[in-house]
């Protein structure tokens, strides 16, 4: 007997099976230990009308951890689906609850994406825990039926200067770039915040966007009995066994003893493989329903397909290829194993799958078939584990109404203004001053030159990047014969948000809006990332409740439907929890990326006239200046979606026509920022003047120039385009105001009667911050 | 199931830059008695069976041929370890 | 491949006789990242591209070859170690050494295949920054006359891009030197070595001109817009380049 043979053997002697489990309702099983609370335990009970076996308990934990059940969440989150116009509905062509939403380009072609968390596992191994990030959400890509073609990660460490940042931001940067470069896909922006909120809870979002032709959208169902079930890919180990329910529900309590799994390993060159291996599955259709494996493995994979399906669905676990035989029925349902995919395919294609699998090299195996039982049976050597309805594992989670209340902190918060504060006495006003501070601010951890992170990605693989980081949205071609393509943007600002929760989250849609706008796309969908604290904490709750709802309110103003994203919860260190961070990630489509607009000018634009486009408010809470200082408190800046509106329809009309050379819209750092980035982007000096600016909005040059005030943006116009650019500015009512030019003989970006800013210097600041803590 | 470990370095002329970033990194952490680290490669080759000669040379064959690459390693042991 | 197809690696050659009517092969192994981009540049040259399978010994009369950059098997032995002993790979040896002196050229981890393969001599380590690096690098073509310089100026700068984890080009002493004094260092960084490879060695050819290989992507910048700096098309010279050997040589 083998060793293998006598490792079953000896779990089918331990074996929890179904019928056991009728005729021992009184065994003790572990479900606290496994994340269940009592209701959540004694509700298995009575959907199953007996007590769930020891797989069965596996599944049930996993499958309605806060993680895979969105429970305390759900009960918000249907705002996205219900605060949508048919206008918004036209082109969405998959909605959310599928692994990602499907939005329709025309001419046949599709485009899918999806943001989503790995905070936690990066937090314990970060170059694997980013580095499966990327995997992941890779793969709800390619489950879609697509091809994925370009990656993006908003990052939020801890205090610069603290030593555990180095150690997280190391692994991180280096995961992404690792697995990602591997891949294939080019890595075209993101966000890096440093904040010590986040020091005992980095954020890793990760965003892969796709695409397809209409006829190849692929979704996770089991259908038409008879056809086979089959696992393929890499083989089953004990990677993150429990990770989706115990990492999820549990805070990082030091006093209690530690429940944190082993960690996911990724094999990039694995899910590369897997990548072209499933492309030529579904173009020879050789597959009828796909599900990527991710968190909760199998336990996932088999009761959403099945639940998806029309029928049910028997497996034998036997089947299972493993990488270590002792693991037990229970912990192959849970395990986390990375590069794993499942589908069902149909008796005929049989052959021609295995031919493929052959051909790439991939390991797979058949678990079983379709059914028309309505049940997923799940055996281990012919005993029947798991019988359960896939619904109620599936779907049919617990869900939760938490208690929520505005915290009792919140209008203190409020009511501590920057410039009623002692960080906000003594502002900058002399020219001098005013320089000095736009040095620092340029030079700061947010502020910074991102190109040390950004350096260690492919910006170029793939042949089809148009823009990328630091430019205002990646920009990737679709189709190469008529130059057809999408723009990305991700964005958010904890501060604002835990300011006020519900302008913060619409102000982070807002931005994301402009940024894809301010490239020359027409913004069309979103997917969002909700990285908050503790549900059970009703402060949080409150944050949460007010971020979906400005989200959803906003979404429908500006006309982008939420097309899917993912809820991150348990954020914290101790009680403490991060600022509340949702990452609004925006898709825009130009119809050539040929017209795309760069964040910066280039000596060839010698003398183009430098417009700053919407009105300047004396608003300072919660900004880059502000929080340079150390100082947060006040009101974030006024949303005004109308604004953001008729701005996109400028910018993005103005390059269609060719009114605009650049463009880069205002945010973090204000006006001082976007012109110091604007100049720095090719080296190209300019300028301007804020005379004008300050007499018509009647703020002073400090506030012009570090205000974050919203709806603005800058943009190069060429002398022959002024009147036109005039002219449409004026027929839509938009402020707009002229600062100056473009001046490629200066190299300085001189701000008259105030200061002459060398680039060289502006430079050496902006780029010296991270190599001098990273290295 | 006896194994054939099979050990691969750098060639001592060769920089090892993982090695140069250990070495520095060990007096941070108060290791102060190291000059040098030098980082190479350890091969596990499982054998069903007993191990003969003639494996042992195919071992060695394959660790010249595949295992290492001469022009910057060198294979500094190839023995058999029991379990 | 029809209109309404993605291009799927390995499946990318194009039905219409090219303006050359010359036929340039690109291998594609398990992991190979740049293929399309490669054949894309070939198409922009004005020939056809030609995909070759790892698994398949049939070289499919091409007339030149490109092994592309990428993650060869995870470049998990070492970056090529293991790509080199695909049965398209003895092919592509034989036919680089026979009297026909097929032109092959190897773009980053196609370089790393050729000196494992010992068409090219040498090897690469890991960056001496330890990174991944990805910028957009200038080059001095040191060498104009092999396979696939010949459009460039001798001493001419280009700007290609550069992006790689294991790119510090080593060999002994006697191999630099010897490369050096027989004008076999193709490309040479300027301005900054970005991996510490020796005498700032970019890209080396083998003695009759018909192997080169480099680290830095000409594949990446051929098309304005999606090239270094968003402008730059240095790299097609590569391409033509061939083209013209081809033309120039045997056909």
């Amino acid at each position: 007997m083998s060793a293998a043979e006598q490792s079953t053997q000896q779990k089918k002697f331990n074996m929890d099976t179904v019928a056991n489990a009728a005729v021992t309702p009184d065994t003790e099983l572990p479900w606290a230990e496994l994340g269940l609370k009592q209701n959540e335990f004694d509700e298995v009970v009575k959907v199953l009308g007996r007590r769930p076996t020891a797989a069965e308990l596996a599944m049930y934990s996993v499958m309605w951890s806060e993680h895979c059940s969105y429970k305390s969440s759900k009960n918000h989150l249907r705002q996205f689906g219900d605060k949508v116009s048919e206008e918004m509905k036209k082109d969405m062509l998959v909605g959310i609850g599928e692994n990602a939403g499907v939005t329709n380009l025309g001419d046949g072609w599709a485009v899918t994406f999806k943001i989503e968390s790995h905070n936690s596992p990066t937090m314990i191994e970060p170059y694997q825990g980013a580095a499966t990030g990327i995997g992941g959400i890779v793969r709800d890509i390619i489950s879609m039926g697509a091809r994925p073609v370009a990656v993006m990660d908003p990052l939020r460490f801890g205090a610069i200067d603290h030593p555990d940042t180095a150690r997280v931001i190391h692994g991180a940067v280096a995961g992404i770039g690792g697995y990602g470069n591997s891949l294939g896909l080019p890595n075209i922006g993101g966000e890096m915040v440093f904040d010590s909120v986040y020091q005992g809870n980095p954020l890793v979002n990760a965003l892969a966007v796709g695409v397809m032709r209409h006829e190849d959208i692929r979704l996770a169902n089991a259908s038409g009995k008879g056809n086979k079930v089959v696992l393929f890919g890499a083989r089953t180990g004990g990677d993150g066994i429990g990770g989706a329910s115990i990492l999820s529900s549990e805070s990082f309590d030091d006093t209690k003893p530690s429940k944190r799994p082993a960690v996911q390993v990724g094999d990039p060159f694995a899910e590369k493989v897997l990548i072209e291996c499933c492309l030529e599955l579904f173009k020879g259709s050789l597959v009828e329903g796909i599900q990527d494996l991710g968190a909760a493995g199998i336990s996932c994979a088999t009761s959403e397909l099945a639940s998806n399906g029309d029928g049910g669905m028997e497996v034998e676990l036997t089947s299972v290829l493993l990488r270590d035989p002792t693991l037990t029925p229970g912990e192959i349902l849970m395990s986390e194993s990375q590069e794993r995919m499942m589908a069902v395919v149909s008796p005929e294609n049989i052959e021609a799958f295995e031919a493929t699998m052959d051909k790439w090299a991939v390991e797979y195996s058949w678990l079983g078939e379709v059914t028309d039982t309505g049940r997923l049976i799940i055996k281990w050597d012919g005993e029947v584990i798991v019988d359960v309805d896939p619904r109620t594992v599936a779907h049919d989670g617990p869900l939760y109404d938490r208690p929520y209340a505005r915290p009792e902190w919140q209008d203190a918060l409020q009511a501590d203004t920057f410039k009623s504060s002692e960080a906000g006495a003594n502002l900058p006003s002399t020219g001098a001053e005013l320089k000095a501070a736009l040095v620092e601010l340029m030079a700061s951890p947010n502020m910074c030159d991102k190109s040390w992170i950004t350096n260690q990605y492919d910006r170029y693989v793939g042949g089809n990047t148009a823009l990328a980081s630091p430019d205002d949205a990646g920009v990737i071609r679709v189709d190469e014969k008529t130059g057809m393509g999408v723009a990305l943007a991700t964005d958010a600002n904890g501060r604002y948000t835990f300011l006020d929760p519900y302008h913060g989250a619409q102000l982070a849609l807002a931005e994301a809006y402009r940024n894809v706008a301010t490239s020359g796309a027409v913004p069309m969908a979103v997917s969002d990332c909700l990285n908050f604290g503790s549900p059970e904490d009703s402060d949080v709750m409150w944050q949460l409740a007010e971020a979906i709802r400005g989200l959803s309110d906003a979404c429908l103003v500006l006309g982008v439907p939420v097309t899917g994203g993912n809820v991150s919860l348990y954020n914290q260190t101790g009680s403490t929890p991060i600022h509340p961070t949702p990452v609004v990630a925006m898709l825009g489509k130009f119809d050539d990326v040929d017209r795309r607009t760069p964040s910066g000018w280039r000596a060839d634009a010698d003398g183009q006239a430098l417009y700053l486009l919407g009105t300047t408010f004396d608003e300072l809470d919660g900004s880059e200046f502000a929080n340079i200082r150390g100082h947060l408190g006040g009101l974030p800046p006024k949303v005004d979606l109308a604004a953001e509106k008729t701005l996109g329809a400028i910018l993005i009309n103005a390059s269609r026509d060719g009114m605009i050379d650049s463009a880069h819209d205002l945010s973090e750092g204000g006006l001082g920022a976007a012109l110091g980035e604007m100049a720095l982007r090719f080296g190209v000096g300019a300028r301007v003047a804020l005379d004008d600016l300050c007499e018509r909005d009647g703020v002073d040059a400090f506030t012009a120039l570090f205000s974050e005030s919203q709806a603005r943006a800058v943009v190069a116009v060429p002398r022959s385009e002024e009147v036109r650019f005039n002219d449409m500015a004026t027929a839509r009512q938009f402020p707009v105001v002229r600062l100056g030019v473009v001046d490629a003989a200066s190299n300085s970006l001189e701000v008259q009667g105030q200061f002459d800013l060398d680039l060289n210097e502006l430079r050496e600041a902006h780029e010296a911050t991270l190599p001098k803590y990273f290295g | 199931m006896p194994r054939i470990v099979v050990d691969v370095m750098p060639k001592p002329e060769i920089l090892d830059p993982q090695g140069k970033a250990i070495v520095g990194a060990l007096p941070r952490l108060g290791f102060t008695a190291f000059s040098q680290v030098r980082q190479g490669k350890r091969f596990e080759l499982t054998v069903d069976g007993e191990v003969t000669e003639e494996i042992l040379a195919q071992a060695r064959e394959a660790a010249e041929k595949l295992l290492s690459n001469p022009v910057i390693e060198d294979v500094v042991n190839v023995e058999v370890v029991a379990d | 491949m029809s209109a309404t197809e993605l291009p799927l690696i390995g499946d990318y050659s194009t039905p219409a006789a090219a303006l050359s009517g010359a036929r340039i092969g690109v291998v594609t192994f398990p992991g190979t990242l740049d293929d399309r981009d490669a054949a894309r540049a070939i198409r922009m040259a004005g020939a056809e591209a030609v995909s070759l399978w790892h698994g398949d010994a049939d070289l499919s009369n091409v007339d030149a070859v490109v092994i592309p950059g990428g993650f060869s098997y995870g470049d998990y032995l070492r970056a090529g170690a293991i790509a080199r002993f695909a049965p398209m790979m003895s092919k592509i040896v034989d036919a680089a050494n026979s009297d026909a002196k097929l032109p092959v050229l190897g773009i980053c981890n196609g370089f790393q295949i050729l000196t494992e393969s010992h068409l090219l001599p040498g090897s690469m380590i890991k960056n001496d920054h330890l990174k991944f690096l990805c910028r957009d690098q200038v080059l001095r073509v040191e060498n104009n006359t092999t396979a696939w310089s010949n459009q460039y100026a001798q001493g001419e700068e280009i700007t290609i891009v550069l992006k790689n984890q294991d790119g510090q080009y080593v060999a002994d002493e006697k191999t630099l030197d010897a490369l050096e004094a027989e004008g076999r260092v193709a490309f040479s960084y300027v301005g900054w070595n970005p991996n510490g490879s020796r005498r700032n060695i970019a890209g080396i050819t083998n003695a009759a001109g018909n192997v080169v290989g480099l680290m830095p992507h000409p594949e990446h910048a051929v098309e304005a817009g999606f090239g270094p700096d968003h402008t730059g098309t240095d790299g097609l010279g590569f391409f033509t380049s061939v083209l013209t050997h081809l033309v120039g040589g045997q056909k």
